[in-house]
């Protein structure tokens, strides 16, 4: 995963791997109030790095810091990786104020990904994403759908608060819904003016929907929510080897070293993120 | 065995011949307590001191480093890496238990992908260890397979009267005893003898310690993970802690580092630091703590050091029985308690 320091650093050295690669944000898409996707490319148009679905990476813009990010975009898309980010706290407020062109450090990949290539081939996949939860799937689904033939039908329940905070809103209605074999469902939290659409929480309509479960479920969003689609699926006749999910803790070197997001003997930087719920059962409860 | 040996008042020749060519680091006094220092002329070892504050480590993880270096105009981003330790140096006077800490660090540290930084400073290191002569009520390193009698390293030593004893154990070592010819001299059979009765003398000392009899019973790789965890003795155990991290500050073994920023006028500095999973921002993020409580900060460390780790790393404890804990801890809070309690040793 090294590589040797080149240009302004020690000539010859093999770098770090705490040491970000630098890269430039080409475009930057308004997706909700709250949430940007940043597409982030190599000065020079070379590749940044091969990921998986479900990895991430960490994004810097000294002086604001460094935090770790899942890749949204597919492994498919070789010329850049996006990121949906959601304003929440100093980084990400300082990366929705840059604009176009900003470069900044990356480093990556880092985690264990879906096994996209191994026990989701060929499966029916249904995929559960409430907020921003959407970010980490939607690398996955794209993957899916640039190797449509390899997997069973796909579902998508996406919820959010509100129709404007429904990330991807254009995507999900001009590809995924128009996608062979693939069915959306949408729904937002409350009713509101110009929205025909379902209203209500995911869980619930989780169970509305009345999957069987033929299927392979992927599930992100907060910590809440995971929580209940995870009872329903139970309720539902889901077994846990059958549903995973992708966790996230406060991490500072993604290598399972500075020792800040253990859950039990795992880290979630190189263990992780991704987990198949039966997995998280034998982990303490500390998440 | 090969031993050489040198009057403890002709250390600092030692010292001067080492000094030509490489920092030499040794417990250091300043301000009335003792840490890992360059020697420099008129520095006396004490072989007496048991314990530096901050353990060892501290030569080769140091409590804060610089990583990067960035310069940010406009859009534009320049990335600057620091260069890495590229001279060799020796540090001296370690004792059994910091020597056995560079290996739980090791594990960690150089395990794929290594840390750039700390490989280098070990590569470029060479561990002078001594025994240590007194031995306090602290002391545990039994407790974890710990030999005192021989404290390892490229090179082991013992005091005995006002001789220090040496011994090569790597290429590394006998590379600085080469450097050494005039200074240390070849020892010979009465010299042996010395060091052994040294060595049994030490013994009787270590069986009398009171924390003789701790054992690892119930902790390790085989011990019941969630069982552990969700004992309810954790609550009283760690009442009284005021999370105030000292117990990371002097441990030997605890590993655990933030990256911060620095911003100097001129660039911005990303550096690395010592943390402690004892603070609550330890784990904060945007959206809340995964361990809101001191009782949680708490259990964990713990766990890692008796569980987590020997989990992931073949059994090896995080832990070396130093005692700078049990020393240090405002409160007396220490390791040993939270073994005696939870284990299977009373």
């Amino acid at each position: 995963m090294s590589e040797n320091c080149t240009g302004s650093c020690v000539p010859g050295m093999t770098k770090d791997m705490l040491v970000p690669q630098l890269a430039v944000v080409t475009e930057i898409r308004t997706e909700t109030p709250d949430v940007k996707t940043f597409r982030v490319e190599s000065p020079d148009g070379s590749p940044l790095f091969d990921h998986m679905p479900g990895q991430c990476a960490m994004l810097t813009l000294p002086g604001s810091g460094e935090a770790m990010f899942s890749i949204t975009s597919s492994p498919t898309e070789k010329g850049y990786k996006e990121f949906s980010i959601k304003r929440c706290g100093q980084l990400t407020d300082a990366l929705h104020a840059i604009e176009p062109g900003q470069e900044i450090g990356i480093r990556g990949p880092y985690g264990k990904p879906f096994p996209v290539d191994t026990e989701f081939r060929g499966q029916n996949l249904l995929f559960i994403a409430g907020g921003i939860g959407l970010a980490p799937l939607h690398s996955v689904i794209d993957y899916v759908r640039a190797n449509r033939d390899a997997y069973g039908h796909m579902d998508i329940l996406y919820g959010s608060r509100s129709a404007a905070d429904l990330v991807d809103l254009e995507q999900i209605q001009n590809v995924w819904m128009k996608e062979k074999d693939t069915n959306v469902y949408l729904t937002i939290d409350r009713p509101q003016e110009g929205w025909d659409g379902h209203v209500g929480f995911v869980p619930a309509y989780l169970k509305e929907l009345a999957f069987k479960p033929d299927c392979t479920a992927i599930i992100c969003g907060p910590p809440i929510m995971i929580k209940f689609v995870l009872q329903a699926l139970i309720e539902m006749g889901f077994d846990k080897t059958q549903v995973y999910t992708t966790l996230e803790l406060k991490m500072k070197c993604g290598i399972g070293k500075c020792g800040r997001c253990n859950i039990g003997s795992k880290f979630v930087c190189k263990d992780g993120p991704v987990f198949r719920c039966d997995e998280i059962d034998e982990l303490p409860n500390e998440y | 065995m090969s031993l050489k040996k040198i009057a403890l008042n002709e250390l600092n020749k030692l010292f001067a011949a080492l000094s030509l060519t490489k920092k030499v680091y040794l417990p250091v006094e300043k301000a009335g307590q003792y840490d890992y220092a360059p020697w420099e002329a008129g520095v006396e070892y004490r072989p007496e001191v048991l314990h530096t504050v901050k353990s060892a480590k501290s030569v080769f993880f140091p409590q804060s480093e610089d990583l990067v270096r960035y310069r940010r105009s406009g859009l534009s981003l320049n990335i600057e890496c620091e260069a890495p330790e590229d001279e060799d140096f020796v540090i001296f006077g370690v004792h059994a238990c910091d020597v056995k800490g560079f290996e739980v660090l090791d594990r960690v540290f150089l395990s794929d992908p290594a840390d750039t930084y700390y490989k280098a400073r070990r590569e470029h290191g060479a561990v002078i260890s001594v025994m240590c002569g007194r031995p306090e009520e602290t002391c545990f390193c039994g407790t974890f397979g710990i030999d005192a009698e021989k404290p390892g390293g490229d090179i082991q030593s013992w005091i005995s009267g006002e001789t220090l004893y040496m011994e090569a154990l790597t290429a590394k070592g006998e590379e600085i005893f080469s450097q050494l010819g005039g200074i240390v001299a070849d020892a010979g059979e009465d010299d042996a003898k010395a060091v052994e009765e040294t060595l049994s003398g030490h013994r009787e000392i270590m069986k009398k310690l009171p924390l003789s009899s701790l054992t690892t019973e119930g902790f390790g790789r085989d011990a019941d993970l969630l069982g552990l965890f969700n004992r309810p003795e954790w609550k009283e155990l760690s009442a009284s802690c005021l999370g105030c991290g000292t117990c990371t500050y002097v441990c030997p073994t605890c590993q655990c580092y933030d990256i911060r920023e620095y911003n100097t006028g001129k660039d911005i500095r990303r550096f690395r630091v010592w943390d402690s999973c004892m603070y609550s921002d330890f784990t904060m993020m945007a959206h809340g703590s995964p361990r809101p409580d001191q009782m949680q900060r708490f259990r964990q460390r713990f766990m890692h050091k008796l569980k987590y780790y020997p989990d992931n790393y073949d059994g090896a404890f995080s832990c070396v029985g130093c005692g700078r804990c049990l020393q240090k801890c405002p409160v007396s809070l220490n390791i040993a308690k939270v073994m005696k309690k939870l284990g299977g040793a009373k």
